[in-house]
């Protein structure tokens, strides 16, 4: 055994390792651990951002920010958040890493290109970074016209820019991926024995490549207006305001989409892994995902319906909106009867997991509350909203990202995370975020407006509870920075398949050596062949496992 | 030439070749909707302000419109009888068909300076230059910033089209392509004739208008 470890090829991690072979890798892997830096990096700027919106409204009066300043740290946290952190969080990392892996290819199929979308992702975040705090922008992360382009002070063209710039980095990454899910499976791996990760990821990369290119024309449109007045978008020169919010919400709604359905992939191959039952219903998994994904393009307009647009198209795009509720049940569904009577481990992935199923759950029901016409009406633009939203963005994507983050640290690192320190913090940052949000549900139905820096005095109590979770969410997200960080020196060493998992990526070492496979992986078996009696598993190279 | 190696995650050159022609038919499909949304700005407005953008649209100069388009569709035929060439490694008319597709691209580009020119001669160049002549209204600006935004986006695209095929002649012309390894060709074809496809939907949209009674 020993000796044959010993001729093993050198990992993606020791191959080489200078800066140079970093910086211009074409490694999967590495571009995704490339990534995962950024990212991170880019969710501790958006977060300090939050944190300040926090604090500041622990007294109704505001405690020190200047309203300026205010507007500016929401709109910075949105921008930050939504393009720099949640759109390329688990695609780019995760994805990045696991599909060749899962699908039993030696690289994406355009590694080159994978490799420059890193490069116009850090430019674009860069960018965004330094205008947003030379100068900021006060629009929210929604640049909304006529505000934005006519009378708004800062930096809206830069911001513009940038979010423009990342996505060609989208549009890169996705294309990436779904050519090479179309042209690089390993053979035998058809596409209902795809992981539920791959087909959510493939799903993913359709509103990527279908949404991005309308918010870039719409972008380049808000610039031209701001710097010239074309007035595409101003009343006074024959332009609509309105046609802009239904641009930007053709895009931003499939981008709900964008960062949630990634998340429903590793939730799902989590939950079957420590449930150690096959998931239910694999191919209405399947469809759910991409019917999710088609119908989430014609709901946008459940953003507007307090803006002047039709009875008429409003109460089509609500029915839509209950629509894409029903596949988004359906996969709550399965996962619930995937653990029905399953001897379930309770490990940190599905402790994250778990904790997913519950708060997409709640954020998913509270956006039908939206979704109502009458109900809307009420809570359009109150911190109803911003909890509704925080449920899916936050606890649900967020969670998932922890999760998987967990699940595969041993094969992307080859150690183990200290496994106590991994649960306390999922635990943890359940408790917060409920903390956090669950008020803001409260705030908002007693009539609370988002994005103003003071509030009546009668609703200190539940901002203040808030703000307290907000401080307990913030130690739950620092804490696998530092526990993590320290695994990478110290955590056991692991072996190539710890949680005893089915598919192609666990076949491999821990970490896997730079072209994946030493030698590509023949597919007979569909996923998630675990038997809920004993315990064993078939892995999709069709070897039984007791 | 040494044959040429596919790539690491690649089993042969052919999967090499499909997967490429994939990716340029995916990113069309993401540049289908980057114009897509910007003809439904201009198709909404249209739909708004009928008169208005029938009077704009009758002083589009259409002579030019037309010949564009004819140079245009020529220049996809000469860049498909390349890719023909490249099958029979028939490496001379390989590269003069390439230069020939560079050289209509470059007329367009001509032929477009030139429209240009006369519209900003006869103050048709909004927010810079603009003249409300005989009936215009607000909304007939809008039409020429249609124009302006959309041609001009199209010409960058032609621009990056021409410096392709100019790339692929050199290329050609060292002998790099075979009748086993021609995929560059294939993939650029395919911008190349998408390019030439956008500018079907936009000389619809400028010039017939306010001519045919529509």
């Amino acid at each position: 055994m020993s000796a044959t470890a010993l001729e093993l090829p050198a990992s993606y991690l020791t191959e080489e390792n200078t800066i140079g072979s970093w910086l211009l890798t074409r490694d999967h892997k590495r571009i995704a651990m490339m990534f995962f830096c950024s990212i991170t990096f880019f969710f501790f700027i958006g977060g300090i951002a939050a944190t300040l919106i926090r604090l500041h409204l622990l007294s109704p009066a505001g405690a020190f920010l200047q309203p300026e300043t205010y507007n500016r740290l929401f709109t910075m946290h949105g921008i930050v958040m939504v393009w720099f952190f949640l759109i390329p969080s688990i695609p780019a990392t995760l994805g990045n890493f696991l599909l060749p892996l899962m699908i039993g290819a030696r690289d994406l199929a355009f590694p080159r290109l994978n490799l420059f979308s890193w490069y116009l992702f850090n430019t674009s975040g860069l960018l965004a970074v330094y205008f947003l705090f030379v100068g900021g922008v006060d629009t929210g992360w929604t640049f909304y016209t006529p505000y934005s382009t006519l009378f708004s002070n800062g930096h809206v063209i830069a911001a513009a820019v940038a979010v423009f710039i990342n996505g060609f980095s989208t549009i890169a990454t996705a294309l990436n991926f779904v050519v090479t899910t179309h042209k690089l499976r390993a053979p035998g791996m058809t596409w209902f024995r795809l992981p539920l990760f791959v087909w959510a990821i493939y799903a993913t990369s359709i509103i990527m490549l279908l949404a991005t290119p309308v918010l870039a024309m719409t972008l380049a449109l808000i610039a031209l207006e701001r710097l010239m007045g074309i007035g595409v978008f101003d009343p006074q020169l024959g332009g609509d305001p309105l046609l802009f919010q239904h641009m930007f919400w053709f895009y931003s709604h499939p981008a709900v989409y964008i960062m949630v359905l990634p998340a429903m992939g590793v939730v799902s191959e989590i939950i079957t892994c420590f449930a150690r039952r096959p998931v239910f219903g694999y191919r209405g998994m399947c469809y759910a995902l991409i019917t999710i994904a088609v119908i989430g393009f014609f709901v946008w307009g459940h953003h507007m319906f307090t803006s002047g647009i039709s009875l008429l198209s409003a109460v089509v795009f609500s029915m839509m909106t209950f629509i894409v509720a029903v596949p988004s049940a359906i996969k709550v569904f399965n996962w619930t009867v995937t653990l029905h009577n399953a001897r379930i481990q309770f490990d940190a992935p599905m402790l994250y997991a778990l904790g997913f199923i519950g708060l997409f759950t709640l954020g998913g029901l509270t956006g039908l509350v939206l979704g109502t016409l009458s109900s809307d009406v009420h809570l359009q633009d109150t911190y109803f909203v911003v909890a509704h939203f925080h449920f899916i963005m936050v606890g649900g994507t967020v969670s998932a990202y922890f999760g998987g983050l967990h699940y595969w640290w041993s094969k992307i690192t080859g150690r183990h995370y200290p496994e106590i320190w991994g649960r306390f913090a999922a635990i943890l940052m359940f408790v917060g975020f409920n903390l956090t949000f669950l008020p803001q549900f409260i705030l908002g139905y007693l009539g609370m407006p988002r994005r103003y820096y003071t509030y009546s005095t009668d609703l200190q109590t539940w901002n203040v509870l808030s703000s307290a979770g907000a401080s307990i969410l913030a130690v739950a997200y620092l804490l696998p920075l530092f526990y993590l960080t320290w695994s990478l020196i110290w955590g056991r060493k692991a072996d190539d398949n710890p949680w005893h998992a089915t598919g192609l990526e666990w076949l491999t070492a821990s970490p896997p050596p730079a072209h994946n496979f030493l030698r590509t992986p023949r597919v007979t078996e569909g996923p998630y062949r675990y038997d809920p009696r004993d315990g064993s598993y078939v892995s999709q190279d069709g070897v039984f496992h007791a | 030439m040494p044959p040429v190696e596919p790539g690491v995650q690649y089993a042969d050159l052919e999967q090499q070749s499909e997967t490429a022609q994939l990716g340029m038919w995916v990113f069309i499909a993401t540049e289908v909707l980057f114009f897509g949304a910007l003809i439904a700005t201009y198709v909404l407005y249209r739909a708004s302000y009928p008169a208005q953008f029938r009077i704009a649209g009758h002083d589009s100069l259409i002579l030019l419109g037309s010949i564009n388009q004819a140079i245009l569709v020529t220049s996809s035929l000469t860049m498909v009888l390349a890719i023909r060439a490249a099958r029979l490694a028939d490496r001379r008319a390989l590269v003069r068909l390439l230069l020939a597709t560079a050289a209509l691209g470059f007329a367009f580009i001509g032929v477009k300076g030139y429209e240009y020119a006369r519209d900003a001669a006869s103050h048709s160049v909004p927010v810079i230059d603009f003249v409300f002549k005989h009936g215009y209204r607000a909304p007939a600006e809008l039409f020429w910033t249609f124009y302006f935004i959309a041609t001009g986006i199209h010409a960058v695209h032609l621009s990056i089209g021409i410096v392709l095929v100019l790339i692929l002649a050199a290329r050609a012309a060292r002998g790099a392509f075979t009748p086993l390894y021609h995929a560059p060709l294939e993939v650029v074809g395919l911008y190349w004739s998408f390019v030439d496809c956008v500018w079907f939907f936009l000389f619809a949209c400028i010039y017939p208008l306010g001519r045919a009674g529509i």
